[in-house]
């Protein structure tokens, strides 16, 4: 793989290095110093893609970390990191530009820019008066238009925007009038926002100025700032982005879209270039109107041009262009051969851009199709709400030239409640759309998480969903194929066996090693022996709802390595098993099939993978735990679902509450989330107050019994 | 000095020894020319080949699939008998025990050791067709070896599903067999206490006599003050007598409602005293854990007990493998090389035939290595050294009658294990001494009696196995049960009595006396296997092929523990 590769790799770094190189001594602006450090202002696997790059051209990196962060991947990359302390720290623009400057750092790559973008007028600002090398942003300048203006300039421009307001005036009642204006349904965002977040739509105008509310909380919690547009809503939009690139030297390409349309929360779960049946003079037109709204606003750097597009009419309008590069850029540089990182410090460094239009075009229909699957700790059945936690086991596919895993963790790291809860991105790339599916979904097979609960059973579903193998993409597609993408599945008794299996097997490592009981482990006597042992354990329902029947597993050894085991009804004879403890793995030949299972035990849980499937399971708490424990009844509470920080509390002690009706409201990976009332009562007592900190699990609030 | 040229055999050995070197050019051995002289390196391999025991067992020949066959039909028998005693008491008691939240005795056992390890249980038969008209599965008490925590312990268990868990005279017979076990050995004692106490009406049987019921709690102060530990669980009622079981534990569990200890229970008291009480009131786990403090632990069920058990166990302090120094363990041991299921095949049921020792032995210990000691001179009684999942072990086996030469050769071979601390073990299979005017003239009384007197004397954990006949004095040189062995099992098909069942009724007859003509058949079945361990003769009967194992978990007893090294000191031998 890597002997096939490298001439590639080698002719493009030559193609680079010589167009480049051409344009360059053809130019009149003053071509600048290369780039000799950086400073990385962001986190995770962005920190470690831009290290990547920045260390493959020689660039020294210097990283940033907060104090839940100081073990973390990217604080680990570079010999030069730096502890800003406080976890809201990535955030303190005025500190990055400081800590840059006195760490001599000659450029900051902002990477996907959420936190330090807001600060880029102060960069540009800093690199007037500092010099013309000291910062390097790999910022467009569109930002500092606000998004009122470039909606002018776009329409300008002939870039179709959609209809909406993006005033000043921000008087609910004003807000909710020109909502009237436009139509509803209207959605409701942000103007700092971004990634879903301080974004909510109002469907009618009953619900308008409680969306508007809960929208501008989240904003002003996420970026300090609750200016709000409102916008016409389309009711089956896809989300079609373009990715334009421009230099210093007025060129502007694009490198293809991306189709974004698989989200949830209106957040990026997969998303794919080429977009799926766009017929090619409207692919030729985005790309158009994505290089004009670039041009029109001077752009300078990596951007992305986003698209509403009307799934109805097969119109498009401008939505935003985002200043940076993007969580999905490996879609693009799957479909182009290219490095957007390098590409940005060509730009910085006043180079000119490596490809022209035509020769990306060329690339891309070489290329065929590529997908990217987000893989987010999070609970897909409930709502895709964040989890986090350790990772105790991370088995990652294989990496190829056409399998690509962006990671900010390893195993044995913790996924942050602190932060957002992407672990990692898989990438896949094959000569068609199906190729790519199928590619993805094989890939997504051989990945392994356990620890927090992850969203790659999910995505392993959507792969196989008809309709999205059809191309019949949507924003709403979750939610309009929910039935068929939240099925549950029934276990296999199989899989309940390696689970019984391993937890003995676990618990008898010991035993192997004690020279005094090497006779010990096989049936002695007549009779059927006592190696008879009964396992209870529970299919973790994954909605957190719904029946729990724990399946009682009987497992007898015969000798050391040797079961029988029984399952329900199924008896399974001499199962001849063996559980290696490094890899985790038991492999167990069964009489009609060989199984090797991942078996990771995190206290109470089991959790497994066999055959591409991950499976939880619990264990039974044995009778007795409960009262001699201590074990509290919890139903009569309403528990934190997440490790959150509490808000609001929305009632009070003695307040008799009625069926989903507000009872705390609770922050967790910078989302809000409303806690309702599951049934009617009275509240006994508020057991967590505003600003403090719980554990996932931890009573929020207590109901008075019902007699 | 020219090198001896090997023997066919020898060289026939190394050959099947080093598999896949014929096909090497022919070996030649060159006579030494020069004067110097020069040790030739033997390879290791071949220096273990000669250990290596061969086999002539065909197991295609009509005969072995006739012996096969016969002991296949008794081991089945023997399965299904043990597999009936293990469920315990009548369905309907069994019933009614689960349904009050009970674990039946068995599952208490597997619940408390160690998972993967095995209970290494003793004397399933007890009591089996002893008491007349009445059925007693394994004489209503369960008692083993097991690993708790890691330790190795005796567990004794209560069977309330047979008759109460009541003490019938084999049950205290079994009782304290475990016990002695215990103490011979230093294993820490866990008793899961269910039982009514003694059964009445044998009470002549059960209460006053030296190795009666007293003797439990005699043992239990006795091996607390040797620091062997004593943990009762209390799963059930513990009346009377039994109330000293817990009482006289160094720790003790009881189950909440459900465990009861008292002197007397309610009835007797109302009875006695005119007082009216329940008995949680009057012996209940709360009252004895709270109020008393009869007992330690308060347990939910018995699963909570069981855990604590182990809990209690974990804290003994107890360090193992402090005897064996570490030569008497080796790091690795191979399986016998030679199947041990074939003994069956080898020995069948019928005694009169010759059951060749060296096969048994092949199938018993590490790799079918054995090196055998003074082989060529009374071969009728095999000994040497060999060893059991790395245990080294001495072995006597009978291949034959005793001779005087046999008796001679077994005695030094004894004195040598006794010097150099090794188990010895007995495969006995042994239809007497040597009888007749050349025998007595050759001194096989004084002979015979070295044997037995070094048997007796020597200070190393010894175990029986009877894999045949076991009559005669031939029962007591070869460490029968009046010997004390640490253990001695019984194979299905062994025959245990001081003479055959036709030379009995013939000296009888001879001795003019009138022959019950039942007498034979009654001496035939008073010396099978199960007449034997159902008054615990031995420890139980066991399946030819588990020998290996059983001893292997015998040795782990009796050298896993804290059990002293004790210089052996002989009595007179007669020379």
């Amino acid at each position: 793989m890597r002997a096939l590769r490298r001439p590639n790799q080698l002719a493009r770094l030559l193609n680079a290095s010589t167009a480049s190189g051409a344009r360059r001594s053809s130019t009149a602006v003053p071509v600048a110093k290369p780039l000799t450090s950086v400073l990385i202002a962001n986190r995770g696997e962005i920190a470690l893609r831009v290290g990547r790059t920045a260390s493959e051209y020689g660039i020294r990196t210097t990283t940033l970390y907060t104090d839940p962060d100081a073990r973390s991947q990217h604080a680990l990359s570079s010999p030069f990191a730096i502890n800003l302390g406080d976890p809201a720290a990535y955030l303190d623009g005025d500190r990055i530009i400081e800590v840059a400057k006195r760490e001599g750092c000659e450029g900051i790559h902002p990477g996907y820019g959420f936190h330090i973008a807001e600060r880029e007028p102060n960069i540009r600002a800093e690199m007037h008066r500092g010099g013309p090398y000291l910062y390097w942003s790999a910022m467009g300048s569109y930002r500092s238009y606000g998004k009122q203006k470039s909606k002018d300039i776009m329409i300008a421009a002939g870039v179709p925007c959609i209809p909406g307001y993006h005033g000043s005036e921000q008087d609910p009642q004003y807000l909710k009038g020109e909502a009237a204006k436009i139509g509803f349904p209207v959605l409701l965002k942000a103007v700092k926002g971004g990634g879903g977040k301080g974004m909510r739509i109002a469907s009618t105008p009953e619900v308008f100025l409680d969306q508007l509310e809960s929208a501008k909380s989240e904003a002003r919690n996420s970026f300090g700032d609750d200016v709000m547009l409102v916008e016409k809503y389309i009711t089956t939009p896809r989300h079609i982005e373009v990715q334009v690139f421009a230099d210093k030297h007025g060129n502007c390409v694009a490198l293809g879209e991306r189709d974004c349309s698989i989200q949830r929360r209106h957040q990026k779960v997969l998303e794919e270039s080429p977009a799926p049946h766009l017929n090619e003079d409207v692919r030729q037109d985005l790309w158009e109107k994505a290089r004009a709204a670039a041009l029109a606003v001077n752009y300078e750097g990596a951007g992305t041009v986003e698209f509403i597009f009307d799934n109805d009419s097969g119109e498009f309008f401008f939505m935003e262009m985002n200043t940076r590069l993007q969580v999905e850029h490996p879609v693009t540089e799957m479909v182009t051969g290219e490095d957007l990182v390098h590409w940005q410090l060509i730009v910085a460094e006043g180079g000119k851009l490596p490809l022209t239009q035509a020769e990306i075009e060329q690339r891309i229909s070489e290329r065929g199709a590529a997908i990217e699957a987000r893989i987010y700790a999070e609970n897909p059945d409930m709502n895709f709400i964040p989890d986090s936690g350790l990772l105790l086991h991370l088995k990652t596919p294989k990496v190829t030239p056409t399998v690509r895993v962006d990671a900010g963790f390893v195993a044995g790291d913790e996924v942050s409640s602190h932060y957002d809860p992407m672990i990692a991105k898989l990438i896949v790339q094959g000569p068609t759309r199906e190729a790519a599916l199928q590619k993805l979904h094989s890939a997504l097979e051989e990945y392994e998480i356990a620890g927090p609960i992850t969203n790659i059973e999910f995505l392993k579903k959507v792969c196989v969903s008809p309709d999205f193998i059809a191309g019949n993409v949507e924003t709403g597609y979750i939610e309009k194929h929910r039935e068929e993408l939240f099925e549950r599945e029934t276990i296999k008794l199989e899989v309940l066996g390696q689970a019984a299996i391993g937890l003995l097997l676990q618990e008898t490592e010991k035993v192997e090693h004690d020279a005094f009981a090497r006779a010990s482990g096989s049936v002695v006597g007549f009779g059927t022996g006592y190696q008879q042992r009964e396992f209870h354990l529970v299919e973790i329902p994954a909605d957190g709802k719904g029946e729990s029947t724990a399946t009682t597993v009987r497992v007898r050894q015969t000798s050391p390595g040797k079961f029988n085991v029984e399952v329900n009804d199924t008896e399974y004879l001499n199962v001849d098993s063996v559980l290696d403890s490094a890899s985790k793995t038991i492999t167990s030949f069964y009489p009609h099939t060989r199984l090797a299972t991942t078996f990771i035990r995190d206290e109470e849980r089991v959790i497994l993978f066999q055959q591409g499937k991950q499976y939880r399971l619990q264990l039974v708490v044995p009778k007795w735990a409960e009262k001699a424990l201590g074990i509290k009844d919890v139903t009569n509470s309403v528990l934190a679902p997440m490790p959150c920080k509490v808000l609001r509390v929305e009632v009070q002690e003695g307040d008799t509450v009625v069926k989903d009706q507000p009872l705390v409201v609770i922050e967790s990976m910078k989302m809000e989330t409303v806690i309702r009332s599951p049934h009617d009562g009275v509240i006994a007592k508020v057991v967590h107050g505003k600003g403090d900190l719980c554990k996932a699990g931890t009573a929020l609030v207590e109901f008075e019994e019902q007699s | 000095m020219a090198a001896a040229i090997p023997s066919r055999e020898l060289l026939h050995l190394f050959r099947s020894s080093l598999r896949g070197t014929s096909a090497r050019p022919h070996l030649r051995l060159h006579p030494r020319t020069c004067a110097r002289a020069i040790a030739t390196h033997t390879h290791s391999q071949h220096a273990e080949a000669i250990s290596i025991l061969p086999t002539a067992v065909d197991t295609s020949s009509a005969d072995f699939k006739e012996n096969k066959r016969q002991m296949d039909e008794l081991m089945a028998k023997m399965t299904e008998l043990h597999t009936r005693i293990a469920k315990g008491g009548h369905e309907k008691a069994r019933a009614k025990h689960v349904a009050r939240g009970k674990m039946l005795p068995r599952d208490r056992v597997t619940a408390l050791i160690d998972p993967g390890t095995s209970f290494l249980e003793l004397s399933q038969l007890a009591a089996y067709e002893v008491y007349p008209g009445e059925d007693v599965p394994a004489g209503g008490i369960v008692t083993g070896i097991g690993t708790v925590e890691g330790v190795t312990c005796m567990i004794v268990a209560n069977d309330s599903t047979v008759k109460g868990g009541t003490y019938y005279p084999i049950t205290v017979k079994k009782h304290l067999r475990a016990q002695a076990i215990a103490q011979e050995n230093r294993l820490p004692c866990i008793y899961l206490v269910d039982s009514g106490g003694a059964n009445l009406p044998h009470q002549a049987d059960v209460f006053p006599d030296r190795d009666h019921f007293g003797r439990i709690f005699f043992n239990q102060a006795r091996m607390s003050s040797a620091g062997i530990p004593q943990i009762s669980v209390v799963m059930g009622p513990c009346t009377a007598g039994g109330a000293y079981v817990p009482s006289m534990s160094d720790e003790s569990i009881i189950v909440a409602e459900q465990g009861h200890i008292f002197l007397a229970g309610p009835p007797l008291v109302k009875a006695a005293t005119g007082e009216v009480v329940s008995a949680e009131d009057l012996g209940g786990g709360k009252l004895h854990s709270e109020i008393s403090g009869v007992t330690d632990y308060l347990a939910v069920d018995d699963a909570h007990a069981l855990v604590l058990a182990r809990r209690s166990i974990s804290n003994l302090n107890w360090i193992r493998g402090q005897a064996p120094p570490s030569s008497a363990v080796t790091k690795t041991y191979k399986e016998p090389i030679h199947d041990p299921s074939e003994l069956s095949g080898i020995v069948g049921t019928n005694l009169r035939r010759q059951i060749p020792a060296h096969e048994v032995i092949a199938r018993i210990v590490d790799g079918s290595v054995f090196a055998e000691f003074k082989p060529n001179y009374g071969s009728t009684l095999v000994t040497g050294f060999a060893q059991i999942y790395g245990h080294r072990v001495g072995i006597v086996a009978n291949n034959g009658i005793l001779f005087s030469e046999s008796s001679l050769k077994g005695a030094h071979f004894i004195q040598l294990c006794a010097k150099r601390q090794i188990p010895l073990v007995f495969l006995q299979n042994i239809s007497g001494f040597m009888v007749g005017a050349d025998a007595e003239k050759g001194g096989i009384a004084k002979n015979g009696a070295k044997l037995v007197t070094a048997v007796s004397c020597a200070e190393v954990p010894k175990f029986t196995v009877v894999f045949g006949a076991s009559a005669g004095a031939g029962n007591y040189g070869m460490c029968g049960r009046a010997y004390s062995p640490r253990f001695l099992w019984t194979w299905p098909n062994a025959r245990t009595s001081v003479m055959g069942p036709e030379q009995l009724s013939s000296v009888m007859e001879a001795v003019g006396k009138s022959v019950d003509p039942d007498l034979k058949a009654r001496i035939e079945r008073e010396s099978e296997a199960t007449f034997g361990s159902a008054r615990l003769w031995d420890d139980g009967v066991i399946p030819p092929e588990h020998t290996r194992r059983v001893l292997g978990m015998g040795l782990q007893a009796a050298m896993g523990g804290q059990a002293k090294e004790v210089e052996t000191t002989f009595g007179v031998f007669r020379m």
